[in-house]
């Protein structure tokens, strides 16, 4: 039957405009930059960076997709997250001081596991609390979330001080692969592999799980979706949950990522999020992952290639973006 | 079958919108094992009715009783699960999700009865065709069809319809006549459906309400209402000359 369908009809127009976008971006940055080995430094870490975005930025804009939730405390999970790796790294210094590729990352899988554990319970009790009496109210949500991103900072000052604290890499993520004159920090080469998982998970999920029918059903039309005989707000709770351990997630990546935290770790990072969320398409996923790759190369080559423009330049970029698709890479059909 | 309770009985529904009183006291009775055509001029509160039938409003007075229980207070995924397939008047399509995915997710209780997929096939043969196609690409008359197949894709008790026919062509109307024909041939379906094309409703209709303000102003046996040119009149004026 599938058969007659593409005689019948152009096979589903699959976009790829956009997919093209990164490589061109790095082709085209590549002469200008001029240093092969430059280039490939300045990609990576933007790779890497821009897949840590995209941790943190796959439940924001699924979490906006299905509720129209926009949750500016997304932020203060990324800082929880960091920060409670940083409170449960001493204990396993062991691990994260021996030289040994396989005990350092158990130390990281044991890290990531714990920080999404307290993130994802830390989100169900932030969605319970805090977003479902404002639910349907914009300006109430932009208030209490912004208000929940304070006061989890504020927190974090109060148990940490306003100082920096230092989040040492382990041992055999430390350093680079070294290719002739190339060097790649190894660091990089695994947040890239974690974010390829983590957005490999998301699409298997979103494709081929009931689950995950539901929640690009949602993310369109949720009445529809309540009408046909499921809670969407029990969706939308998993979501968040899911979202909010994201978030700690991207927030142990980035901490080691700079292997210090701040207070303000979390606020920082959510601008750049936010850019993503809406460059990408508010709601679709694999437009938040080209955002965040899109957005992260960018903003490394324009710091090298022409650092008092690197502020501006994703603002800029997203301006372009939307002059070229409004609504974002991959606009999401709404009701 | 007249001795049986209704499957449905609203009773003095109010329903408000905002700031708007739409629904000022609906009385409606959906015979078991019949279809009920609810008629009635544009903003008369059809939909309404049905979206409060299936708790996308709520009643601010009155009650909803389905099948025994009082569904007033309900929520939505609640109502559906006791058993009501609702076709929404905008057709309610997943666009990103393929024909496939919008019936996986109607079909609540499991796979896809093999059976059941080769008789929807047969009224709406369109879906076999774009089966793995996004629905956002279906032309008007195929989402409808595809709407209509989300709804009957499982056995439900009661099936809310609003408006099928809207913006169909002929031909794809005497289609979907046929699949109601079709649908009302297995015995315990009862089906509301509401409509503007009066020729499609007599046709079909066993039983007959209009609507006029937010009210139910007239209720009876659709042979009743076809035989009656007066009360045709009087009910739905004009638009009838225009479909008779
Ligand atoms: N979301 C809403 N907000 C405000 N008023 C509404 C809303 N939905 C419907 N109404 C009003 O309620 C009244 C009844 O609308 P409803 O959609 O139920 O009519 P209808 O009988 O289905 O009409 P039609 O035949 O045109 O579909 C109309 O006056 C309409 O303007
Ligand atoms: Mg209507």
């Amino acid at each position: 039957m599938t058969t007659r369908v593409e005689q019948a009809l152009p096979p589903r127009r699959r976009d790829l405009a956009p997919i093209l976008l990164v490589p061109l971006v790095a082709l085209a940055a590549l002469p200008l930059v001029g240093s092969l080995s430059t280039w490939v430094t300045l990609t990576l870490a933007g790779l890497a960076m821009g897949m840590i975005i995209f941790i943190i930025a796959s439940g924001l804009t699924l979490v906006f997709g299905l509720m129209d939730v926009l949750n500016f405390g997304h932020g203060a999970f990324i800082s929880i997250g960091a920060y409670t790796a940083a409170v449960l790294a001493p204990s396993l210094s062991g691990l994260i001081r021996a030289d040994s590729l396989a005990l350092n990352l158990i130390a990281l899988l044991a890290l990531i596991a714990l920080a999404m554990a307290v993130t994802g319970v830390l989100g169900y009790a932030f969605e319970r609390i805090i977003i479902m009496p404002v639910y349907r109210q914009h300006l109430k949500q932009i208030l209490v979330t912004i208000g929940g991103l304070i006061v989890a900072e504020q927190i974090i000052i109060a148990v940490f001080g306003p100082v920096l604290i230092v989040l040492p890499l382990p041992t055999a993520f430390r350093g680079s692969l070294v290719f002739g004159d190339i060097a790649i920090e190894r660091y990089r080469l695994i947040a890239v592999v974690v974010g390829l998982v983590i957005f490999a998970a998301m699409v298997l999920i979103l494709d081929r799980t009931r689950i995950g029918l539901l929640i690009r059903a949602g993310v369109e039309n949720g009445e529809m979706v309540e009408a046909l005989g499921y809670h969407i707000r029990r969706l939308f709770a998993g979501v968040f949950i899911a979202g909010s351990a994201l978030a700690g997630l991207g927030g142990v990546m980035w901490g080691f990522y700079r292997e210090a935290l701040t207070p303000g770790m979390g606020m920082d990072v959510m601008v750049l999020v936010f850019i993503v969320v809406v460059i990408g398409g508010l709601g679709s996923v694999g437009g938040c992952f080209i955002g965040s790759l899109l957005v992260a190369v960018v903003a490394n080559y324009t710091g090298f290639l022409a650092p008092k423009l690197a502020l501006g330049s994703n603002i800029l970029l997203m301006a372009l973006i939307l002059l070229w698709r409004s609504r974002g890479l991959y606009p999401v059909a709404k009701r | 079958m007249s001795e049986r309770a209704p499957l449905l009985t609203l009773n003095g529904v109010n329903t408000h919108i905002g700031p708007y009183h739409i629904l000022q006291g609906v009385d409606l009775e959906v015979p078991r094992g019949a279809l009920t055509m609810l008629l009635g001029r544009n903003g008369a509160g059809k939909t309404t009715t049905l979206r409060t039938i299936m708790g996308l409003w709520h009643a601010s007075a009155g009650s909803v009783r389905f099948d025994g229980a009082d569904i007033t207070a309900w929520a939505t995924p609640d109502i559906a699960r006791a058993g009501i397939a609702y076709v929404p008047e905008n057709m309610g399509i997943f666009a990103d999700l393929t024909v496939r995915e919008n019936l996986l997710l109607a079909a609540r209780s499991g796979p896809i009865d093999a059976a059941r997929l080769r008789w929807i096939f047969g009224l709406f043969p369109a879906l076999e065709k774009f089966w793995l196609l996004a629905a956002g690409v279906l032309s008007g008359g195929q989402k409808q069809m595809l709407s209509i197949a989300r709804a009957i894709i499982e056995p439900r008790k009661l099936f809310l319809i609003d408006e099928p026919t809207k913006g169909l062509a002929p031909a794809i109307i005497a289609n979907m006549i046929a699949a109601f024909h079709e649908l009302k041939k297995s015995s315990d379906t009862t089906i509301l459906v509401v409509e503007q094309n009066f020729l499609f409703a007599k046709s079909l209709g066993d039983a007959v309400a209009v609507m006029d303000n937010g009210r139910v102003v007239h209720a009876g046996a659709m042979t009743a209402l076809v035989a009656d040119r007066d009360l045709q009149q009087r009910l739905l004026g004009l638009s009838l000359d225009r479909n008779q």
